[in-house]
């Protein structure tokens, strides 16, 4: 018509001019070009898409492992300073229930990972069915944790709150502690090293709390993950073609199961 | 000049893309029998880690050492496996690769620093 509209790019003359593309195509009454429902509109493609995504989450999941790692680090630097306490606090955990949550995380990375096979396979029943199987486990393993923390608390090993130096004449590994250990003995015989004792085994049930309750409230997270997921594939939202949010969900509870994997050994398997 | 260059491009990459064809990028789904086979690994690797706790192996600095390596393993294997990154772009091996690259800077200088301390100033300790 007149020289200014002549002017106004060509909708299709290039890559950068996708918006222009849209308001054309949306006189036509489309949507401009055309991809799956499930491919957001700045993605290229599909894969694409997945590929953003799970760097997202690696992202987040870095910042995680240094999350993590600034407690750890700090147990370690401890645990190096006062080796008889720690020593103590590690015998006074309980092997079998740690063992047992472990089993349960392992298997319930399994059951994660069947899941995301079962979504990239499309099979719909697959996915709730191994997402509950998760959430069941998820819950096994707090159930054995909270049994744990109320051991803890009947033996009186809550810092500040409600503390004692475990006495040998009621605590069984406190007794075959002594007996066994020569540097454990030096330190629980000798009064005002004693009261060191004490106060260092407080320190290692404040970092077994705080790691233990920081990993226990990522379960409780996944877990609510878990459970939307479950509800999602339900309800019929996930197909091979689009099961993202399933495989980064899975990439955050196999990370939570990576922190109990050092966290085990690091506290209760140090009996030496 | 250079948009008539681009236009192309520009067509072929939007025809390609609902089916996903770009070069290299196919989706891998692993086998039910490779997390199996995962899932035996770590089960053997965790009764060894049991054993090993209980069995006094060059005291604490030995059983120190066999703990850590037994949880590397294991979480090698989670991480390769059952998180997919042995099937995963490059990209996403350098973004795990960073995470446990940091966390080693954090752990060898920090620990540098307070393991030495008692060579260095051994009237504190």
């Amino acid at each position: 018509m007149t020289q200014s509209t002549a002017s106004i790019p060509d909708p299709h003359a290039g890559p950068l001019h996708d918006d222009h593309a849209h308001a054309g195509d949306a006189a036509q009454g489309g949507h401009g070009h055309s991809h799956p429902a499930h491919v957001a509109h700045h993605f290229d493609d599909a894969e694409q898409q997945k590929d953003a995504a799970t760097l997202g989450m690696w992202c987040f999941l870095a910042t995680e492992v240094l999350f993590f790692g600034g407690l750890f680090l700090g147990y370690a630097i401890y645990r190096q300073r006062y080796p008889e306490a720690f020593l103590i606090g590690s015998h006074h955990l309980k092997l079998t229930h740690g063992t047992v949550n472990t089993f349960i995380l392992l298997f319930s990375s399994l059951t994660v990972a069947l899941s995301v096979h079962a979504a990239a396979t499309g099979n719909r029943k697959g996915i709730v069915r191994y997402l509950i199987g998760t959430l069941i486990l998820g819950f096994a393993f707090l159930g054995v944790k909270a049994s744990e923390y109320y051991g803890e608390y009947q033996e009186k090993l809550i810092p500040k709150l409600l503390f004692e130096l475990p006495d040998p004449a009621h605590s069984e590994h406190m007794k075959e502690l002594l007996e066994h250990n020569p540097r454990v003995k030096a330190a629980y015989d000798d009064p005002v090293r004693r009261k060191g004792l004490e106060q260092q085994l407080q320190l290692f049930f404040v970092f077994y709390f705080c790691m233990t309750g920081l990993h226990a409230s990522h379960m409780i997270i996944g877990i609510g993950v878990m459970s939307w997921l479950t509800w999602r594939a339900h309800k019929g939202h996930f197909s091979a073609e689009y099961h993202t949010p399933i495989e980064i969900s899975g990439l955050y509870w196999h990370f939570v199961d990576i922190v109990w994997i050092f966290l085990f050994p690091m506290t209760y398997l140090l009996r030496h | 000049m250079s948009e008539t260059t681009n236009k192309p491009h520009a067509d072929t990459r939007h025809a390609a893309t609902p089916e996903g064809t770009r070069a290299g990028h196919e989706h891998h789904i692993v086998p039910v029998r490779t997390y199996l086979l995962v899932f035996s690994v770590l089960m053997v690797l965790l009764i060894a880690t049991i054993v090993a706790a209980k069995v006094d192996i060059g005291g604490a600095v030995g059983g120190l050492i066999v703990a850590f390596t037994i949880a590397t393993i294991k979480a090698v294997f989670v991480i390769l496996y059952f998180m997919h990154v042995k099937y995963s772009s490059r990209l996403t091996w350098v973004f795990a690769g960073a995470a446990f690259f940091w966390l080693g800077i954090l752990f060898v200088m920090t620990l540098a620093d307070y393991l030495s301390r008692p060579h260095v100033a051994p009237w504190a300790y």
